[in-house]
């Protein structure tokens, strides 16, 4: 597939609009369908194309293994931090609330904190699977 | 009886044992988590078809709409498929490396090697 | 009316491919039987109002699950042995299980009845103070990361989990090559 001028060509014309729609939907996600989970999947489509056009090792390349392990942490560690925070700031866990003066605005930043968590656990895990099935019989 | 209203839980319950019937059926482990997967996501439509209501909207709020369909049942089910990828995943991986330890992800061929010990 | 009778149809669909997925021993066109499963089930999750949903189905069932099965029939092999009896056995406890199930429909509430008794507990309060307590006007998402955040970061918790048992299995480094490969019976 790698010798194919037309996946080539195509696969980097559409890799960044992928990636750009699912930054849509994760920002989006309040107000039209979409949101934390699907975003993730969608940005992790956008890497596993990559991976199949050009070879599971250039996508090796582009994200290191190392880098995808901490990847996948930092999302789940973002999600309790914003539960730990609002604690922190004297309410209960995940009562976003408490992280602006009114209701509305720590409603609306903690939706997003939590959101952005999860698109970031889920798009990690979703590249981290592609690349141990795929990568697995690599010569 | 009205055959109508209870025609969606039917099919989902055909869907759901088409499911049941790879999974303890086929002796191929790769089939059988495409039967849980047939199986799973039937679930989801009988979740989903659970949460619509006569002539509700899409759960997204606007001024001029007042019936909506249950969006609790959209939650539970969003969540749910991207668990099901994540888990299904899982025992993928373990087919794989059942297949490098036994060269076979036959159920039959695995037994007569375990019992040949 | 019209959404009942797309939704027929759709569901007719769906069992069609289902059992031709049962019917078929090549791995590659079950793997794509399930791919159009799930299309279908996007589909019929846009008729029932479930749009948050059928976004999910779409990119997951079709896209990913379709991917990772392709990856996994790559490394295991694509034809399944057919089995060497009749699976009677089988066919009877889905039968039972089946004829069980069905029974237990005849309770339930009518499909998209407003009176049944899960559109009456706490969706109500959802619908009604979601736009107050969290000013997002899609309520799917103020349900996922507000009413119920416990919830979603357990889902979290799980997926992060599947992925790091994942990683343990398969690893993402190259492996070495073993001296021989494994003698195939």
């Amino acid at each position: 597939m790698r010798d194919n001028p037309v996946l080539r060509i195509v696969a980097k014309i559409i890799i960044p609009v992928i990636l750009l729609f699912a930054l849509y939907v994760q920002f989006h996600g309040d107000f039209g369908p979409g949101g934390g989970f699907q975003a993730g999947v969608i940005f992790a489509a956008g890497f596993i194309l990559y991976g199949l056009v050009f070879g599971t090792e250039a996508l090796r390349n582009a994200i290191p293994p190392g880098l995808l392990r901490f990847v996948i942490a930092l999302g789940l560690v973002l999600y309790a931090g914003v539960g730990a925070t609002t604690m922190l700031l004297g309410s209960d866990y995940l009562a976003y609330g408490a992280l602006a003066d009114d209701l509305i605005g720590g409603q609306h930043l903690g939706i997003f904190l939590v959101e952005l968590g999860v698109g970031i656990t889920v798009s990690a895990v979703t590249v981290t699977i592609f690349l141990a099935f795929a990568g697995r019989n690599d010569p | 009886m009205n055959v109508a209203g209870l025609y969606n839980y039917w099919i989902v319950i055909l869907l759901m044992m088409t499911g049941f019937y790879v999974v303890i059926s086929s002796g191929n482990l790769v089939k059988k988590i495409i039967g849980l997967n047939l199986f799973q996501a039937s679930v989801f439509i009988l979740y989903i078809s659970m949460g619509k209501v006569m002539n509700g909207a899409v759960p997204i709020l606007r001024e001029d709409v007042t019936t909506y369909s249950n969006p609790l049942p959209h939650v539970l089910i969003l969540t749910a498929i991207v668990v099901g990828v994540a888990t299904t995943a899982l025992g993928l991986a373990l087919v794989v490396r059942i297949r490098e330890a036994y060269g076979s992800v036959e159920e039959d061929d695995i037994h007569r090697q375990d019992e040949s010990l | 009316m019209l959404i009942e009778a797309i939704n027929i149809v759709l569901l007719g669909m769906l069992a069609l491919t289902a059992l031709a997925a049962v019917r078929l021993h090549d791995l590659f066109a079950v793997t794509i039987m399930f791919g159009i499963y799930s299309l279908l089930a996007a589909v019929v999750f846009v008729v029932l109002d479930a749009v948050d949903v059928a976004f999910t189905e779409a990119a997951v069932g079709v896209g990913i699950s379709t991917v990772l099965m392709l990856a996994t029939i790559g490394l295991v092999g694509r034809h399944e042995q057919r089995p060497a009896h009749r699976p009677l056995l089988p066919l009877l406890v889905v039968a039972v299980t089946g004829a069980a199930l069905v029974y237990g429909t005849l309770d339930m509430p009518f499909f998209a009845d407003p009176a049944a008794p899960v559109h009456q507990h706490v969706v109500p309060y959802y619908l009604g103070k979601s736009p107050e307590q969290t000013g997002i006007p899609n309520v799917v998402t103020s349900i996922l990361a507000s009413y119920r955040g416990y919830d979603t970061l357990g889902e979290l918790a799980v997926i992060f989990t599947a992925g790091v048992g994942v990683l343990a299995l398969l690893g993402l480094r190259r492996r070495k090559r073993p001296a021989k490969e494994h003698p195939t019976p």
